[in-house]
């Protein structure tokens, strides 16, 4: 006989309400899910799924009004990735700075407070910066006229997610056991050669991960974005050129949108939800698999 | 190793060349890690040197300036009169609301699913927290504006802001939750169990109390995440001239004036003041969290 | 003590008891299915005595030592069969926290609760537990107490500060003490001493020895001298079976059991 568990009533009633808590967070994914849907219906029913997602048009003109998320996404993936490229030798750097070559020591513990300070500083402090700091800079350069433009936000973006970068590669770098890099030393391989030997063919996943999970930052990054990119809605020419974002788009054209803009923006951010989800699902995933 | 396999590795050429690179490297690593910090100290330069002179008393207690009012000002060479108050008042008054919302819930859950370790259910529940936590503010944003500006409070509101803001929250103190029960020792637990300590008594009197400094952390952190949001709040509290403590009407908020200001040709002294006060606060509750945590962890 | 009069050998290795303080019938805990970690345990455990449960790492000692104060029930995904009686009474029919209420647990590491002070850990069973007590009958149970674990002079003036800054020795007293503060009629102890210096244990096994006039005590030890020394009978357990129980005496000089004797003179374990 297996002896019951009866259990005391209020032991039981504690243990409703914490599970009824982490219903809860069930019940929102699931009501997010749900709104972002409802509210996509209107739009993807005027134009269909695939022409709202490949269609380049954007035109809140009233009677002749279409809606196309294609620039919006383009851009999204463009200022991203590029993003991405400009922060990974920074953070791979800064990483190896921490967990390799100071690691432990005074200097790389003020260093990693500092890179987190960055993850303190608000979007739109970035965006500030960016605009009287970084887009003159651009203009002096003569890289393009206005100084807005893929480049730029791509440029302030990349300083953005380095934390998010950094951190996991911290975690991954730093526990390589020291017997495999002394294996390496053994040998006579110098410090450079470790790393690109040892170090790096063990953490590599991890490191992948870290910067999946960045990106699945830069994706949704708002503010900063939509005071840099000129918030042009067509598909950018170059990487100079002014573009838009999802999250710029919505941020935008917000105010005055009703009835099919409306359902537009919540549309193309539903497609963000999904894309960011599936981005971190993704990162998370190779976390768990393999770092 | 393809050293290895070098015919002429010891000729002192080679080895001269491999040492070069060695150190070459470790030049390229201090100056991209000092590249990756720089933008923090020119950010904060640009903050304080274009920003102290507007912060005074006035700018803590007086609301925002009308355009005309600070066009007047700049042209006279004068300081713009006026401060953020509507926006600290809206600030506070926000983050309070979505910490009494997402603080309870999330502490019970985060508690849940440190005693549920295993099993498909809590998995489902952790990795919805972990994609909460992925999703953009500013989608966000729009659900606040669909369950709470739509069919609420019929009208841009302070409560719409901090629904969006305590959903942000939720999946931050939910995580730091779990990590900080899971830092207590078990046996603290047992121990109180063995002395016929019903479980909820278990959870306020002990695990809490004992976690209490990890979780002020996780909170401070997350209020300092949420602090400067701009986007989710631009779609649901969207602003407003004078202090207003009543939820259901628009609301300010700091980073909402900071965008205003951008946006006014005439107030972009503003800008600076109100992002300096703002970035004071993040770095204070940062720092604040730090020390906290530390503490925790020495208590152990 | 006079314990020969009611110890009566019934088989092999179960002891008949009158009126025993717990009785263990076919006894099994299984952490994962079809794997029981304790196996079909019976056996008796006399009134106001000190029993030993002795054998090798990882042989089920902790966990049958659980089972009493349905420790087990914190972790859902743990199964129970069998019975437990305590005076009699079916352990799995009182609340667990009656239950727990009347059997205290001293654990391996001393673990008083940080956020309180020594006065308040002594006092825990009653502050956690919700039963509000005067400020003289506080004071009265801290001090008694402590001074049944003999505590009290040394901790006189700082009963104020942290229970965890006092020294692991006197920690595990304070734990002990913060056990005895309920009154219970049993008290568990699962190698209370292995985390202490020899000065520390020596103090605690006198108190134990002290204590089981009052209480009745089982006690987990990886130490033959300890159970020899402090121990009125003594379990012996191999791979989650109750192998031998006996009187300590009779165990340690005549072992009926080619398993007991080859733990004993320390052939494995
Ligand atoms: N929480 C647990 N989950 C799964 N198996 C466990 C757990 N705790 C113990 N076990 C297993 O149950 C068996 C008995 O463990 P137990 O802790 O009771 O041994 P023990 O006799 O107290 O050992 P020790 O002398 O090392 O403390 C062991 O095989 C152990 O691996
Ligand atoms: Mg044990």
């Amino acid at each position: 006989m297996i002896r019951s568990r009866e259990i005391f009533t209020s032991d039981k009633i504690a243990k409703v309400i914490l599970k009824s808590a982490s219903f809860l967070v069930l019940l929102l994914a699931a009501g997010i899910i749900f709104s972002l849907l409802k509210g996509s219906i209107p739009a993807f029913r005027e134009f269909g799924i695939f022409r709202f997602i490949f269609s380049s048009e954007w035109n809140p003109t009233e009677g002749k009004e279409v809606y196309g998320a294609f620039p919006f996404i383009f851009g999204t993936v463009v200022t991203s990735l590029l993003a991405l490229i400009i922060c990974f030798p920074l953070s791979f750097a800064t990483s190896l700075f921490i967990s390799e070559y100071f690691k432990k020591t005074k200097i790389a513990g003020i260093l990693s407070t500092l890179v987190d300070l960055l993850a303190g500083i608000p979007s739109i402090v970035y965006g500030l910066w960016g605009f009287y700091t970084l887009r003159p800079l651009i203009v002096d350069l003569g890289l393009s006229e206005q100084g807005y433009g893929i480049f730029t936000s791509s440029l302030i973006l990349a300083i953005m997610i380095i934390p998010y970068a950094t951190s996991l590669s911290n975690e991954i770098i730093s526990m390589v056991p020291n017997e495999l890099k002394e294996a390496g030393y053994s040998l006579g391989a110098t410090r450079l050669e470790v790393i690109f030997n040892v170090i790096l063919p063990v953490s590599r996943s991890g490191l992948v991960a870290g910067y999946i999970l960045a990106l699945g930052r830069a994706l949704g990054e708002t503010m900063a974005v939509t005071m840099l990119i000129g918030n042009a809605n067509l598909i950018p020419k170059g990487i100079f050129s002014p573009g838009n974002t999802m999250a710029s788009v919505i941020a935008n054209q917000f105010g005055e949108a009703d009835g099919l803009k409306l359902s537009a923006l919540i549309a193309i951010g539903l497609l963000l939800f999904v894309v960011t989800a599936i981005v971190n699902a993704a990162g998370k995933w190779i976390v768990r698999r393999y770092a | 190793m393809n050293l290895m396999k070098s015919d002429n590795r010891n000729t002192p050429d080679r080895s001269s060349w491999r040492d070069k690179k060695n150190k070459l490297f470790l030049g390229l690593v201090v100056t991209l890690s000092i590249v990756t910090v720089l933008p923090i100290f020119l950010i904060l330069w640009k903050l304080v040197k274009e920003g102290i002179s507007q912060i005074n008393l006035d700018f803590f207690i007086k609301v925002a300036p009308d355009p005309l009012e600070a066009m007047t000002a700049v042209n006279n060479g004068e300081i713009i009169p006026g401060g953020i108050a509507n926006g600290i008042t809206g600030s506070l008054l926000m983050v309070l609301i979505a910490s009494l919302i997402a603080i309870p819930v999330s502490i019970l859950a985060g508690i849940f699913l440190y005693e549920h370790p295993n099993g498909w259910y809590a998995r489902l529940i952790r990795n919805l927290t972990d994609i909460l936590q992925g999703v953009p503010s500013i989608v966000l944003g729009l659900i606040a504006y669909i369950w709470i500006v739509i069919s609420i409070t019929k009208g841009f509101s302070g409560l719409a802001g901090s629904v969006a803001l305590a959903i942000m929250m939720l999946p931050i103190v939910i995580r730091s939750t779990e990590e900080t029960m899971k830092m207590i020792p078990v046996t603290l637990k047992e121990a109180a169990a063995a002395l016929g300590v019903p479980y909820w008594r278990i959870i306020l009197k002990v695990m809490i109390p004992t976690g209490f400094s990890g979780l002020m952390t996780g909170i401070l952190l997350s209020i300092s995440r949420i602090l400067g949001e701009t986007a989710p709040l631009m779609l649901t509290a969207l602003g407003s001239t004078m202090i207003n403590l009543n939820i259901y009407k628009p609301t300010s908020a700091v980073p909402l004036l900071i965008w205003e200001f951008y946006n006014n040709p005439n107030m972009v002294r503003l800008v600076w003041s109100s992002s300096l006060f703002l970035m004071g606060v993040v770095l204070v509750l940062n720092i604040l969290a730090k020390r906290i945590n530390s503490r925790f962890g020495n208590n152990q | 003590m006079e314990t020969t009069n009611d110890l009566r050998v019934m088989t092999e290795n179960k002891m008949h008891i009158e009126h025993p303080a717990l009785s263990l019938r076919n006894l099994s805990v299984a952490y994962t299915k079809d794997k029981p970690a304790v196996k079909g345990v019976t056996a008796d455990i006399k009134r106001h005595s000190i029993t030993a449960i002795m054998g090798p790492s990882g042989c089920g000692k902790s966990t049958l030592l659980r089972a009493i104060n349905r420790m087990h029930d914190l972790y859902p995904e743990i199964v129970m069969q069998g019975e437990i009686r305590l005076n009699g009474e079916d352990v799995f029919n009182m609340s667990t926290t009656t239950l727990r209420r009347k059997i205290g647990m001293v654990f391996q590491r001393p673990n008083p609760f940080p956020t309180m002070s020594v006065y308040a850990n002594v006092l825990a069973g009653y502050q956690l537990n919700g039963f509000s007590l005067k400020r003289s009958e506080k004071d009265e149970i801290v001090e008694k107490s402590l001074m049944d674990v003999g505590l009290f002079d040394e901790v006189r003036d700082s009963l104020n500060k942290k229970g965890t800054f006092l020294s692991g020795g006197q920690q595990q007293r304070l734990c002990v003490a913060r056990a005895l503060a309920l009154k219970p009629e049993v008290i568990l102890a699962d190698e209370p001493t292995s985390a202490l210096d020899p000065l520390s244990t020596a103090r605690i096994e006198d108190l134990f020895t002290e204590l089981k006039k009052n209480y009745t005590i089982v006690l987990v030890t990886h130490n033959m001298a300890q159970a020899a020394r402090i121990s009125d009978n003594a379990m012996f357990m191999y791979l989650g079976e109750l192998v031998e129980y006996d009187r300590t005496k009779t165990m340690f000089t005549n072992p009926k059991d080619p398993r007991t004797e080859g733990y004993l003179t320390g052939k494995f374990g």
